[in-house]
């Protein structure tokens, strides 16, 4: 066994050291009747080549996004990572650390994790960012909670216009507190409607109001009247950002009167993975830091006056505070959040504008293709790397037969919203630096095609 | 001796980033646009952000200066109890990178991701199989949301019968998320009487199940415990729990010491999270990503959340919409959960087999006893008998010395060590959780074994600024805990 270092004569050895009779000596205080007293019938071990070549297999049976024209998005981009982004986080000093408990001897972690932080509130415009939570969708429901535990009401409103299953993971986080969700409905065509709602239900009992922005039909506005509108009824904004790399070319949240910004962090530093790990970034303002979820590294001095890190207001944590805790979080998403400092890191302010600048040319081109197209809608006027379009059939077919003929088109409206009934012909797609023109020119042929 | 540069051969200062880039500098190369007619709306981002950059060359080297103030499971035993610090296979790192698995997007039709489907499918097969449960929720984050995810699932079957019940009962040595995880579904927390030999306390707890009958929803134990024990009335606490109509909830955090060798499912256990990156060794990364999946038992399958996995025939599809069709409780993440702790969570599984899991779960607790047996003479074990895959310490042997646990923790530093849980359980005084996990050799034991008796020697000797003023040899001494919460400096401001 290639990752057990102990050999039977080791074990024997060792068990005669401690008296034990054998290792099932050790084992004495398990009830007889949960012994197993035959194997259960799962496979014996299996070595690096086997395993590597079922692992392959079972690649080779995906249609990688790497394999053709790809546009899919809706709270998942697919950018360029540089190299040494991947290389650095593999160093065993930090993949194999662990939460940084002994300060001592984690200050490589601790630093990251400051400087991780300092980046989240520069690029959302706010004032203290924590350590990372596990996603944008989690961070969500974290927001909204913290939102009640900040102005002590009850009900949250969720735009419309929110990624539809983080809508579904805040009602069901909170669906056993107080906190009331009141969930409006998907306006893919105008979003000023959904503004508009959100004003109407706004009332004394708001705890907060949620919205996304880009939204997750692509559409972006000015969010600074609505967050007027949300602090005179003593509210609070949540702005969610589930395209990073927007922070680089639109006005940050911050700036717009945002009091919690939530983001999904993959796009910095982070693959597509499937679906995780991802990293949620979690933003606020200085008043609020003590009602924060999450891990918090803070600066100090050691004994001797020497600059260090610790993790710090861990009173508000459970393994201080247990059922009083702000949140149940204990692991976060460090490693991830490594790859996103690093990646900011080697970006800078330049290289963050110049790449969000570049996405949201790529995805003019990508309205250009869509408006080429006679029975084709494209819903948005204002816009960052991600575009709606209104088809004349179901999203979804369409999608499954772009598949067919290799293009990765985007997002039927309807996986994120089931069951709703506006959206069934509404297509989501992102473009990014990573399109070509070869893309769109795909695209455009593979669309009327489909569409004929 | 002091240097000018501050430097101490190859242990290097170095600055924050914020104090070495600037803004004009990047380490990438975006191509040049030329100007176009823009679709922001007016809502172009003005002045600058502030986030400096750096070359590669530069990166490379900050972050490499970092990463070797860190100690690591590569560089030592990092014995941190309940946390379970095995080596992490480089194996699953490359499967987990393999371009057709990695660079696969959540939202692709399911006609496109018949491989990544088929990973889920197969650790779900594993994860059933190990636990004797029929069921798992592969989505949760971590370990504290396969708690939530659990807990939900317990709710959500009591709230089908008509009675959501009120309190969840909670032996004090648990982990802070457990009470943590009963509040944020509502639930009131209670907690479960423990003996002196550090499990539930049998009679005292069938007594309180029925003074409290069916106002209880659940418990919450971890087994094994917390203080390195099997719970052996555990198939007696199910059964009791079980006759009241409330649920058995396990944390399986210490799954590593049996798995293979016994199956959750067979004690009676109703749900229980795993946590991938302790029994299954998906990287710790300096505190997550983990994973958490949950395994369910007959009574609670029906709840599971969304997404899970539907098979017709060959094809693999995901169940994803909350559309009242079932009794799923909802969704506890966007998308699927943590697909690259899936493929790295079963290429440690298929590596070892049934047979090699085995052999992990006994070495794991073979190498724990064999620290205990050497140091309960030196040192003062909480508990008699053999304990699983960590050893339990308090703070006795060090009564009178004017070192306390912390002390010793940080004299472990200097010594090449990792430091173990200490303070945790809270049901023993000054705790010391020492677990070794499998992956440590025999040589490593017996270094650290070593060690820790000339400490423990030391001490009674009275070195004691050996210890107060420990760590002598870190990067850093000491630092100042109470200052930073006092005065939180959470970002670095230009100045």
């Amino acid at each position: 066994m290639r990752y057990l270092p102990l050999t039977d004569r080791d074990r024997k050895e060792m068990l005669k050291s401690i008296n034990a009779a054998g290792i099932n000596d050790l084992y004495r205080d398990v009830p007889k009747e949960a012994w197993l007293n035959e194997p259960i019938g799962l496979p014996n071990h299996a070595s690096e080549l086997q395993v590597e070549r079922h692992f392959q297999k079972l690649a080779d049976q995906n249609q990688a996004a790497f394999s053709g024209p790809f546009f899919v998005g809706a709270g998942a981009y697919r950018h360029h990572v540089p190299a040494s982004v991947d290389h650095l986080i593999q160093r065993g000093e930090f993949l194999t650390s662990y939460t940084p408990y002994q300060p001592e001897i984690s200050q490589g972690t601790l630093q990251y994790l400051f400087e991780f932080q300092t980046q989240v509130a520069l690029l959302t415009g706010m004032d203290v960012a924590n350590a990372s939570l596990y996603d944008g969708s989690t961070g969500c429901a974290e927001a909204i909670l913290m939102a009640q535990r900040v102005t002590r009401r009850r009900q949250a409103i969720l735009s419309g216009n929110l990624h539809g299953q983080y809508r579904d993971v805040a009602e069901t986080v909170t669906q056993f507190t107080d906190e009331k969700m009141d969930k409006l409905e998907p306006c893919p065509e105008n979003p000023e409607q959904d503004y508009e709602r959100i004003l109407r239900h706004l009332n004394k009992d708001t705890s907060c109001v949620v919205v996304q922005n880009p939204d997750v039909f692509g559409h972006i506005r000015d969010l600074t009247p609505l967050a007027e509108a949300v602090h005179e009824k003593g509210a609070l904004l949540v702005v969610v950002v589930t395209e990073a790399v927007s922070f680089g070319a639109l006005k940050s949240p911050g700036e717009m009167g945002a009091d919690i910004v939530v983001g999904e962090g993959q796009s910095i530093g982070g693959g597509l993975n499937f679906g995780g790990p991802y990293l949620g970034l979690f933003a606020t303002r200085d008043q609020f830091v003590r009602q924060m979820p999450g891990r918090l590294c803070g600066e100090t001095v050691d004994e001797q006056g020497t600059r260090g890190y610790v993790l710090t207001l861990s009173t508000r944590e459970q393994h201080i505070r247990r059922e009083k805790a702000t949140s149940n979080i204990c692991t976060n998403s460090g490693l991830t959040a490594l790859a996103f400092t690093i990646h900011m890191t080697l970006l800078g302010e330049k290289g963050i504008r110049a790449l969000a600048m570049l996405n949201h040319k790529k995805a003019c081109e990508l309205r250009d293709t869509l408006k080429g197209i006679p029975s084709i809608e494209v819903l948005n006027k204002a816009f960052f790397n991600e575009i709606s379009v209104k088809l004349p059939i179901p999203a979804a077919a369409v999608v499954e037969r772009l598949a067919e003929i290799g293009i990765l088109g985007g997002v039927p409206a309807s996986r994120i919203f089931p069951g709703v009934d506006n959206v069934g012909n509404i297509l989501i797609l992102a473009a990014t630096e990573l399109n070509e023109e070869s893309d769109f020119k795909a695209l455009g042929k593979g669309l009327k095609e489909v569409l004929k | 001796m002091s240097t000018y540069t501050g430097n101490r051969g190859l242990d290097i200062n170095e600055p924050l980033l914020f104090e070495i880039g600037n803004l004009e500098r990047t380490g990438v190369e975006i191509p040049e646009i030329e100007d176009f007619e823009n679709a922001l709306g007016g809502l172009e981002r003005s002045g600058p952000i502030g986030t400096p950059g750096l070359s590669e060359p530069e990166t490379m080297r900050h972050f490499t200066r970092l990463s070797r103030k860190n100690f690591a499971i590569d560089m030592g035993i990092f014995p941190l109890g309940s946390c379970t610090m095995k080596h992490n296979p480089r194996l699953n790192e490359k499967m987990a990178r393999i371009p057709g698995l990695s660079d696969i997007h959540p939202l692709q039709p399911f006609s496109t991701v018949q491989g990544s489907l088929g990973v889920m499918k197969e650790l779900a097969d594993w994860l059933t199989g190990l636990t004797g449960m029929p069921a798992v929720a592969l989505s949760p984050k971590a370990g504290a949301n396969g708690e939530l995810c659990g807990l939900m699932a317990i709710r959500a079957a009591l709230e089908d019968t008509g009675n959501a019940r009120e309190f969840v009962l909670i032996p004090e040595s648990a982990h802070g998320t457990n009470p943590a995880t009963a509040a944020l579904c509502g639930y009131k927390v209670k907690s479960i009487p423990v003996n002196d030999k550090g499990r539930v306390d049998l009679d005292a707890f069938l007594r309180e199940l029925d003074e409290m009958g069916e106002t209880i929803a659940a418990i919450m134990l971890t087994n094994p415990n917390t203080c390195g024990l099997f719970e052996s009335d555990i198939i007696k606490i199910a059964d009791a729990v079980h006759n009241i109509g409330a649920y058995f909830y396990c944390d399986g955090a210490n799954f590593n010491a049996i798995v293979g060798k016994i199956r959750p499912g067979d004690l009676g256990i109703d749900a229980m999270h795993i946590n991938l990156h302790k029994t299954f060794s998906t990287p710790h990364g300096g505190g997550g990503p983990g994973s958490g999946p949950v395994v369910f038992s007959e009574a609670l399958a029906p709840f599971v959340p969304v997404p899970y996995l539907v098979a017709d025939g060959e094809k693999l599809s995901l169940k994803e919409a909350l559309d009242g069709t079932d009794k799923a409780f909802g969704r506890l993440t966007a998308f699927h959960g943590q697909m690259g702790m899936y493929i790295r969570a079963l290429s440690y599984i298929m590596s070892h087999g049934e047979d090699g899991l085995r052999q992990v779960a006994e070495d794991a607790v073979l190498n724990a006893n064999y620290i205990l047996e050497h140091l309960k003479d030196v040192m003062t074990p909480s508990f008699d008998g053999p304990c699983m895959h960590e050893a339990l310490f308090d703070d006795r042997f060090l009564k009178g010395t004017g070192v306390e646990t912390l002390d010793f923790a940080k004299a472990m530093i200097d010594e090449g060590f990792h430091p173990m849980t200490m303070y945790f359980p809270l049901v023993v005084h000054g705790a010391i959780l020492i677990e070794p996990t499998e992956t440590e050799s025999k040589r490593t034991l017996d270094q650290f074994i070593a060690a820790l008796r000339d400490l423990a020697k030391a001490a009674r000797e009275g070195d004691v600024e050996r210890f107060t003023k420990a760590p002598h040899l870190a990067p850093m001494k000491r630092l100042d805990e109470t200052a930073a919460a006092r005065n939180p400096v959470l970002r670095w401001r230009e100045s």
